[in-house]
């Protein structure tokens, strides 16, 4: 009824309208996606040298130096956090998906999960403040690593948790008709058939912790020399770009630059990696 | 002979069964594992809970629910309030939404209904791509190309169209409530994004098609058919995108200013609860300064919490509805 009362004329002027908008916004998205990307490849490409990955930082106005210190402790406590974070979250995924599908502790367990991988990640840092480094009276590496693992554990177990649901039951069916045990079942032959949506997922997931700040703040630090030992601050890359960027020697601010470039192509290549792995088999089938 | 190799035989067999029985024995270790894992999610976020809790308890006790109303903030006479931040919080969420929630539509809607599929998968992965830059990023390009280029270019012209409104007043400084609202909108934008596309591909195409068999137009058939089918979908995905703003950290720390006050200009710098936790943590020397951050964190837990809540109720109802569970 409503539409009769304007002219054809006006309706297509108006589809025509929000076609452009929609087009436009589409546009500026990605303008967004290529400015940023502009930006850090061509201011940081230049701090990018041998130096970079080799030496440790300079004080501000000497020539030289890098960040070959906070690469290392950027490495090593992604390690350690993937080492914790992504055992649980595996087990934790198993329970929901094969043990704790319809019960009620499950249901818990699932919203606990969305809960945890919606807070925001300062906030993980601050309880592993009060949690580690007030007890131990200094920060350190293994508190930023914990932290990086209880920002992994929820996206982990949920990531494994979807990707086993598409299993098949039959599977599951078949294995145990062959008197194989639960745990066998699951961990050979339910994993061997999620294995690369697993992978892609943990990965994914590897991948953006590795760029977090907020909860190494303090909980690693920083530091300007070679990480000895975690239990003493960590240089890493994410906290160094934080306080290099902020101070206002030039130099320092460059070297932010190539840091985030560094950051930024990792966490970008795995994205990218995994997503055309994830599309070039959706393509094959 | 032969006996003997029956024999044989039999012994292996046993044993096998023997060996089965004890692999079977290990089953219920590995499901107690599993329990204990899934259990350790719940203890972590009652203890995140815990923890802040306790840890607040002094500024909790000295403020109390002033604390909540309180603007000034002073590490010198010792007297918090989180008033200037939780504003700042909300306000710098609240301006990300407005410009992420239409646009993230549209772009949606330009993803299902008018782009070839060829072009939609570029643009949706390139889309995506927005959430993989980490925060920090932002944060860098935020501070140091995209808010000068807001104090040149952005800021004079709406002043200049803003005229006597309070909203934009002050100097363009570039930094501040504004740029820092803008950002979180491009962090949150792919978020919305691609649950809106996921819930437009939902819709039955027989009732697209209906529509247009009608003689409807694009748009009409979206205005009219797509998105109030969906519309309880985009509102979910809303809800998890202002989860997301409201937390951020990084970019908005590089960009917001980090001032207690408040100010009716969206130019003038501002702080959010976040962006105080991350800049002040560490110098907090005395117990009380320590005890209002973390009190400034446990609100900002409540009000994730609140959120997410709200968000999950919201789609699982949804999702029952439309019988996709």
């Amino acid at each position: 009824m409503q539409l009769k009362e304007r002219s054809i004329l006006a309706r297509r002027l108006a589809d025509l309208a929000v076609r452009a908008l929609a087009s436009l916004a589409a546009i500026i998205g990605i303008a967004f996606l290529v400015w940023i990307i502009y930006v850090v490849l061509a201011r940081g490409i230049s701090a990018i040298n041998w130096d970079f990955f080799t030496q440790l930082p300079a004080p501000p106005g000497m020539e030289g130096g890098g960040m070959a210190s906070a690469i290392v402790g950027t490495l090593l406590m992604t390690a350690l956090a993937m080492l914790i974070g992504i055992p649980t979250g595996l087990m934790a995924g198993i329970y929901l998906s094969e043990f704790g599908q319809d019960t009620r502790f499950g249901e818990g367990v699932r919203f606990t999960c969305n809960m945890l991988m919606g807070t925001p990640s300062i906030i993980v840092g601050v309880f592993v403040y009060i949690l580690m480094v007030v007890p131990m009276k200094s920060f350190s590496g293994y508190a930023g690593a914990i932290s990086l693992a209880v920002i992994m554990l929820p996206v982990v177990t949920r990531t494994t948790e979807d990707m086993l649901a598409l299993v098949p039951n039959a599977l599951r069916e078949s294995a145990l008709a062959l008197g194989a045990p639960r745990w066998k079942v699951t961990l050979g032959v339910v994993f061997r058939a999620a294995r690369n949506g697993l992978i892609t997922g943990i990965l994914l997931s590897v991948a953006r912790v590795s760029g977090e700040t907020a909860p190494l703040l303090f909980t690693a630090l920083n530091s300007s020399y070679w990480p000895s030992s975690l239990s003493e601050p960590t240089s890493n890359l994410t906290v160094t770009i934080f306080n290099y960027a902020m101070s206002p020697y030039k130099d320092w601010q460059a070297m932010a630059w190539g840091a985030s470039f560094l950051i930024m192509a990792g966490v970008l290549f795995v994205t990218l990696f995994t997503r055309s792995l994830l599309w070039f088999r959706s393509y094959k089938k | 002979m032969r006996l003997v190799g029956a024999r044989h035989t039999l012994d292996v067999k046993q044993e096998q069964i023997m060996d089965l029985q004890k692999q079977n024995n290990f089953d219920p270790i590995f499901r107690y594992l599993t329990i204990a894992c899934g259990g350790l999610i719940i203890i972590l976020a009652a203890g995140i809970l815990w923890e802040l809790y306790t840890g607040s308890h002094l500024s909790l006790e000295k403020f109390g629910y002033h604390f909540l109303f309180s603007q000034s903030w002073n590490p010198v006479t010792e007297n918090f309030g989180a008033a200037s931040s939780i504003f700042g919080t909300l306000l710098s969420t609240a301006i990300a939404m407005v410009i992420a929630v239409p646009m993230s539509l549209i772009i949606a809607l330009f993803l299902v209904e008018l782009a070839p599929p060829q072009i939609s998968r570029i643009v949706g992965s390139a889309i995506e791509l927005l959430a993989a830059i980490p925060s920090i990023i932002y944060g860098m390009w935020g501070l140091f190309v995209f808010a000068p280029y807001m104090a040149d270019h952005v800021q004079p012209l709406l002043a200049r169209i803003g005229g006597p409104l309070p909203f934009f007043k002050g100097p363009p400084m570039g930094i501040g409530m504004l740029t820092a609202g803008i950002i979180l909108a491009l962090m949150v934008l792919p978020f919305i994004t691609s649950v809106t596309r996921d819930i437009f591909l939902m819709v039955p195409a027989v009732v697209k098609e209906s529509a247009y068999g009608m003689g409807s137009t694009t748009w009409e058939v979206n205005r009219k058919v797509t998105v109030p089918y969906g519309i309880q979908g985009i509102i979910g995905a809303c809800f998890l995108g202002l989860g997301r703003a409201i937390g951020e950290t990084m970019a908005v720390t590089f960009v917001i200013g980090n001032t207690h006050k408040i100010s009716a200009s969206l130019f003038s710098a501002a702080n959010s609860i976040a962006s105080t936790l991350a800049n002040e943590f560490t110098e907090a020397a005395e117990p009380i300064y320590l005890s209002s951050l973390i009190e400034l964190g446990l609100i900002l837990f409540v009000l994730t919490f609140l959120i997410q809540l709200a968000a999950q109720l919201w789609l699982k109802r949804t999702k029952r509805k439309m019988g996709v569970a």
